[in-house]
């Protein structure tokens, strides 16, 4: 698990990671916890639309075997969806920070974003785990 | 319940091994065990189509020994114990006095006298109290426990990877049988058993813990890179699922009788006593008794145990396993529901986190390996 993450993004202690651009924020989940969880059968995720709030259960992630609750690194109103995952969960397990993305928001309030990790506390995070 | 005085889990003689091969490693029954190496669908996959080797070693191993081994095991459970021959293996359940499994077994006959009882690692500790507290006649109980291991190969490769390090034809044993062999890598015999819980051919292999890795190590030097897979205890149990095996806790307990468990084949109601024959008469002829149904769920979401299950908007039982079965391309599961619920064919449905998903009622085993 000593593979570089990728530069440019925010992490939060529960594995998941945001790209903000503007006003919109990118969210998965990371390569230690796709590779934590093992192969993903089925991904819960909000509908279009909802309003997240930071930090609370969004959603379930499941592989074969187990449940996890999924959280939100950002708040705010949800505009977009991944709809691969539906059809193949699995594509979070093989690019968790490409074409595995979970779901984009709209960021409510910027200064969220001062609360999450960058890569260096949270390859520090990962390796404490 | 099986840690040891500190709390600390036990260890097989694998444990080194399982860390090397980057195995994740779970408490289980007692034990420290791998839950999977390179991951379930992978292991899975390779038990499918070529074999899997597994560290069963935390399960709990008995010798039984004395003349009168099989009429007073007849007592305890619900098969027939005394009418096997040496070399037979039988699956067992004890039970108790309301027809409840203290738990579910395998019992190999080696000799005319000799038998080795194998009980699920969860139950060790309970088990051989209850055999040592029911102890009678000529009947000597020994708990192999810790001197021995146990490794499975489980697959339709089996015969063929496993043929050159033993020291009998694999291939005229029928299933269900054993024999005490050699094995290339052990200084003394094993018990070799064409027996298993994945739905494939396969066997097993109880040998003393100190010949273990020897074992272990050879078998995946010699096959690993044509597709012989270390498999945890995930895909284990995800290939039991499949298969239609009960897994203890989950489709049997001590108030979940085999006859709710669809174990109706292993009860010898024509035994003439046996603990718990009464009830299991009383529910057989009562017949309007909740039972194991599988379930296919319809789209994506996985069933866990747990979840109740519903027909027609009303609740007629839960979930008691789920996962994904990558055999049959779908989310199965094992529910036990009332009488009317459990027909084949019925559209049941199951709450997942307060929605409701359509299942229906399918026969067991949802997956049967190809004949040859």
């Amino acid at each position: 698990m000593a593979e570089t993450l990728p530069a440019g993004l925010l992490y939060s202690k529960e594995h998941e990671w945001v790209k903000v651009d503007g006003d919109l924020a990118t969210v998965g989940i990371t390569d230690y916890a796709q590779s934590s969880l093992g192969d993903i059968v089925y991904v819960e995720l909000p509908r279009k639309g909802a309003e997240l709030e930071q930090f609370k259960s969004i959603g379930v992630v499941e592989s074969v075997k187990a449940v996890s609750d999924l959280f939100t690194p950002v708040g705010g109103e949800v505009t977009e969806i991944n709809d691969a995952i539906e059809g193949d969960p699995a594509v979070v397990n093989r690019d968790p920070y490409g074409a595995g993305w979970l779901y984009k928001v709209k960021l409510g309030d910027h200064s969220q974003t001062g609360e999450l990790l960058n890569a260096d506390q949270y390859q520090q995070v990962v390796s404490e785990s | 319940m099986s840690t040891d005085v500190d709390g600390i889990l036990r260890r097989t003689a694998l444990f080194d091994a399982h860390l090397a091969l980057g195995g994740r490693m779970v408490p289980f029954g007692g034990f420290d065990m791998p839950v999977q190496y390179a991951g379930i669908l992978k292991e899975h996959d390779a038990v499918r189509k070529r074999a899997g080797l597994f560290d069963l070693s935390h399960m709990g191993q008995f010798e039984l020994r004395g003349a009168s081994v099989g009429e007073w095991a007849d007592a305890l459970t619900i098969n027939k114990v005394a009418t096997m021959k040496p070399g037979q293996a039988r699956y067992n359940v004890f039970t108790n006095e309301r027809g409840g499994a203290h738990d579910d077994v395998i019992f190999y006959r080696l000799a005319d006298e000799r038998w080795l009882l194998v009980v699920n690692a969860a139950n060790a500790d309970k088990m051989w109290a209850h055999v040592g507290a029911e102890r009678s006649g000529d009947v000597q109980l020994t708990d192999l426990r810790g001197e021995r291991a146990l490794i499975a190969i489980q697959g339709p490769r089996s015969v063929e990877w496993l043929q050159p390090f033993v020291g009998v034809e694999l291939a005229p044993m029928k299933y269900y049988a054993c024999a005490e062999a050699a094995v290339r890598g052990s200084r003394t015999p094993a018990v070799i058993a064409r027996t298993g819980y994945t739905g494939e051919d396969g066997f097993e292999l109880f040998l003393p813990a100190s010949d273990a890795v020897a074992v272990w190590d050879t078998l995946l030097s010699e096959y690993r890179a044509h597709g012989l897979e270390p498999c945890g205890l995930g895909a284990r149990d995800v290939l039991r699922l499949e298969a239609g095996m009960p897994l203890y806790g989950h489709e049997m307990d001590e108030e979940i009788t085999p006859l709710q468990a669809g174990l109706a084949w292993a009860i010898k109601f024509d035994k003439p006593a046996f603990r718990g024959k009464a009830a299991l008469e009383a529910q057989r002829d009562g017949g309007d008794f909740s039972r194991i149904a599988g379930l296919s769920m319809q789209g994506r979401v996985p069933a866990r145990a747990g979840y109740p299950v519903l027909l027609d908007g009303a609740p007629v039982g839960e979930i008691r396993s789920g996962s994904w079965g990558p055999s049959v391309q779908k989310n199965i599961a094992t529910a036990l529901v009332s009488a009317p619920a459990a027909t084949a064919g019925t559209r049941l449905a199951v709450e997942v986190r307060g929605t409701a998903h359509v299942a229906s009622v399918e026969p067991l085993p949802f997956y049967r390996r190809p004949k040859i």
